[in-house]
């Protein structure tokens, strides 16, 4: 008991920010590995980040740096043959009986009580592809129920009215009749709406929504990201948004971690990342967004090279082989690690002193 | 559901159609026409057939007449529950299916449960646990059951069990119960002689199931639900069954329809080697000796069997699955 408490009372090492509010969820050193066949896979290869409750943290990188990963990683519920080998994922939550905890939930077993409590109950999440997110032969509503169900007392009766009540909320017209229908019944749009009702339905925390935009039309995105941002106000949680779009990032993202290769290599709120990216790598990812002022039919400046695959990742810093900024004789000899170069932010690069 | 109801059933009529063509042209299918054939096997066991008697069968036949009206005399007198005579046995067609068609289907939905219940539940937890060592058990032991020809199965079995246990397993009925009125005992008894016929006959089966159980619910097992089901929080195993199994039935219920055909075709070997009084070996003869009332009757039985099957799994198909229900 006094334990806990006197381990609450200290203030947490990395990604604080000066108002001193505690971080909801905070990922440290992070590996999540793919024992395959072919050799291992280092999906997740040491990432560190922080949510902040109330706070959006957007989590960008190219496709197959580990963004996924990262997020299953959370829940426990990465797929075989996948493996957390390493890491700490500090979750600090008031519990039923109101009592006040911060612990380490990577070390709850994945099939616990507590962890399935959590996995939907306080953290949910929402994916890429909606429509095959739902089970094709179950009706929407049973799968919400379900939900609602597995997380409340509530009965059947109740569990379906507020099942409808959710949908309504998400904007989805004529509930009532439409919570009958199946997956295949709706469009993209729509099926992204009724998974955030689920994922909303039992008042989670904290939600990750992995690229949930990704894969709908450009107008469909911004009424989803609308609709994201006025239930997290409305529900007062945090959010993981992912994506690899800095675009959106822009629109969503109160704090911004940048993922390369299984690593958070950079870490700031988000006007920083814009104004002042300090990591080779996220000035690269910026310099590739077309912007309002390019000349007409200008070539967008890409990053060379291309991701190499994380099973032979490179030694030392893994973006030195496409790194404009390439140190020889350093940045292929040491692995530079998270260290302050202002205000809340951090950088995981040799150009600063302390990596 | 009901409209799709409809339609499956129209096609099962039109299937059962093209099966009855397919065994009129079988019945044709001997030089000359089968009166002649008819009478000269009658005369080929001593017995004298008048020049009335001929002319009689053939009016009755509509022989001489163009086949499409053949195929509707020989359809018309099948409809009145005569099949026409087994120019081999002396007797009507029916008399010699009827006995045999029940215990067929019996042997043969026999083997689909056994297939069944002893397929899906490892199909499922070698997916499940892919690459464990009883995953791998599984495999080898599908291998091995589509690998073992199904006589020489049957004769294996059928020495064991008479080197170990003493139990003769030819036939239905041990000598003691072979006439004796029906009672427990003889119930017993017909049980304990059909489980090795269901066994063989069910073996490549269930290897095959395995394998398209395992395949499927991989497959099913990589899709994003899964991924949804378990972020709420559900328990593994009660997910699994929910969801990813579920869907996985929907080819298992299709290759169903397929197994069943392939189960009473298969009997004619078992039947044969465990002498089994099916219509197996009824029918091996009677190709044999072109008697073909009998030949063709019974190609028209499991033929509308197979038709009766697939529309029972099309059914089946249209209760789990909305999106084949409702389009
Ligand atoms: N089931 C799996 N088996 C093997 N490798 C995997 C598996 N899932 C993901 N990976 C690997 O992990 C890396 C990160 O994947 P992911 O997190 O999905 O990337 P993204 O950032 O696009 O979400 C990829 O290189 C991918 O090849
Ligand atoms: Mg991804």
């Amino acid at each position: 008991m006094t334990e806990t408490r006197l381990r609450d009372a200290m203030p947490t090492a990395i990604g604080t920010p000066p108002d001193a509010v505690a971080p909801i969820l905070q990922v440290q050193n992070l590996h999540t590995h793919f024992f395959t066949g072919e050799g291992i896979v280092h999906a997740v290869d040491g990432a560190s980040f922080a949510v902040h409750p109330g706070k959006t943290l957007g989590i960008v990188g190219e496709s197959g740096c580990g963004k996924s990963v990262a997020a299953k990683s959370i829940l426990q519920i990465v797929d075989k043959p996948g493996r957390i080998v390493d890491g700490e994922i500090l979750y600090t939550y008031t519990d039923k009986s109101g009592r006040y905890r911060h612990e380490n939930i990577l070390s709850l077993p994945s099939d616990s009580r507590q962890m399935k409590s959590i996995r939907g109950g306080e953290i949910s999440m929402i994916f890429q592809e909606p429509m095959s997110s739902f089970s094709p032969i179950h009706s929407v509503g049973n799968q919400l129920t379900e939900t609602i169900r597995l997380h409340t007392d509530m009965d059947q009766r109740t569990a379906r009215e507020a099942a409808i009540e959710w949908l309504s909320r998400v904007g989805i017209p004529n509930p009532a009749r439409r919570v009958e229908e199946y997956p295949y019944q709706m469009s993209g749009g729509q099926c992204q709406r009724a998974m955030i009702a689920m994922a909303l339905s039992t008042n989670p925390r904290i939600l990750i929504a992995d690229e949930p935009t990704t894969a709908l039309d450009v107008t469909t995105q911004a009424q989803i990201l609308n609709l994201l941002q006025r239930l997290q106000a409305e529900q007062g949680m945090a959010m993981i948004f992912i994506t690899h779009d800095l675009g959106v990032i822009a629109e969503v993202a109160d704090e911004v971690a940048v993922m390369y290769l299984g690593r958070v290599v950079e870490r700031a709120p988000v006007q920083e990342i814009f104004r002042n990216p300090q990591h080779p790598y996220t000035r690269a990812l910026l310099t590739s967004i077309p912007s309002i002022e390019a000349q007409p039919r200008q070539r967008l400046p890409t990053i060379s090279g291309s991701i190499p695959h994380p099973q032979n990742r490179p030694p030392g810093c893994p973006f030195h082989p496409r790194c404009p900024e390439y140190m020889a004789g350093t940045c292929e000899q040491k692995e530079p690690q998270l260290a302050s170069v202002g205000t809340n932010h951090e950088v995981s690069c040799f150009l600063y002193p302390g990596c | 559901m009901l409209g799709y109801l409809i339609r499956r059933v129209l096609y099962g009529l039109l299937t059962i159609f093209a099966v009855s063509v397919l065994s009129f042209t079988i019945i044709q299918l001997p030089p000359g026409d089968y009166v002649t054939s008819y009478i000269a096997s009658l005369e080929a066991q001593g017995d004298e057939v008048s020049a009335e008697e001929a002319a009689a069968l053939r009016a009755y036949f509509g022989l001489g007449e163009p086949a499409y009206i053949q195929y509707g005399k020989w359809m018309w007198q099948i409809m009145q529950g005569n099949w026409g005579m087994s120019f081999q046995y002396r007797v009507p067609v029916t008399e010699i299916i009827g006995q045999r068609l029940l215990l067929t289907i019996v042997l043969a939905l026999g083997s689909l449960i056994f297939i069944w219940v002893v397929a899906i539940p490892i199909g499922i937890y070698s997916a499940v646990r892919q690459y464990s060592v009883l995953d791998y058990i599984a495999t080898m032991f599908g291998f091995t059951g589509l690998a073992i020809p199904d006589f020489l199965f049957a004769l294996v079995l059928m020495y064991l069990a008479w080197d170990w246990f003493n139990f003769s397993i030819g036939g239905l009925f041990s000598p003691e119960y072979l006439s004796a009125p029906w009672s427990l005992g003889r119930v017993f008894d017909l049980l304990q002689h059909l489980i090795i016929p269901i066994v063989v006959l069910g073996t490549s089966g269930t290897a095959s199931l395995i394998r398209i159980t395992r395949a499927n619910l991989l497959d099913e097992l990589r899709k994003p639900y899964v991924v949804t089901a378990r972020a709420k929080g559900m328990n593994e195993w009660q997910l699994i069954f929910k969801y990813p199994v579920r869907l996985a039935f929907n080819p298992i219920i299709s290759i169903t329809a397929y197994i069943l055909p392939f189960l009473v075709s298969g009997s004619v070997i078992v039947s044969v080697v465990l002498n089994l009084p099916t219509v197996g070996p009824v029918l091996l003869r009677s190709l044999l000796s072109q008697d073909m009332f009998l030949a063709g009757a019974i190609i028209l039985m499991i033929g509308v069997m197979t038709v009766i099957g697939t529309l029972l799994s099309d059914i089946l198909l249209g209760i789990v699955d909305p999106r084949v229900r409702l389009r």
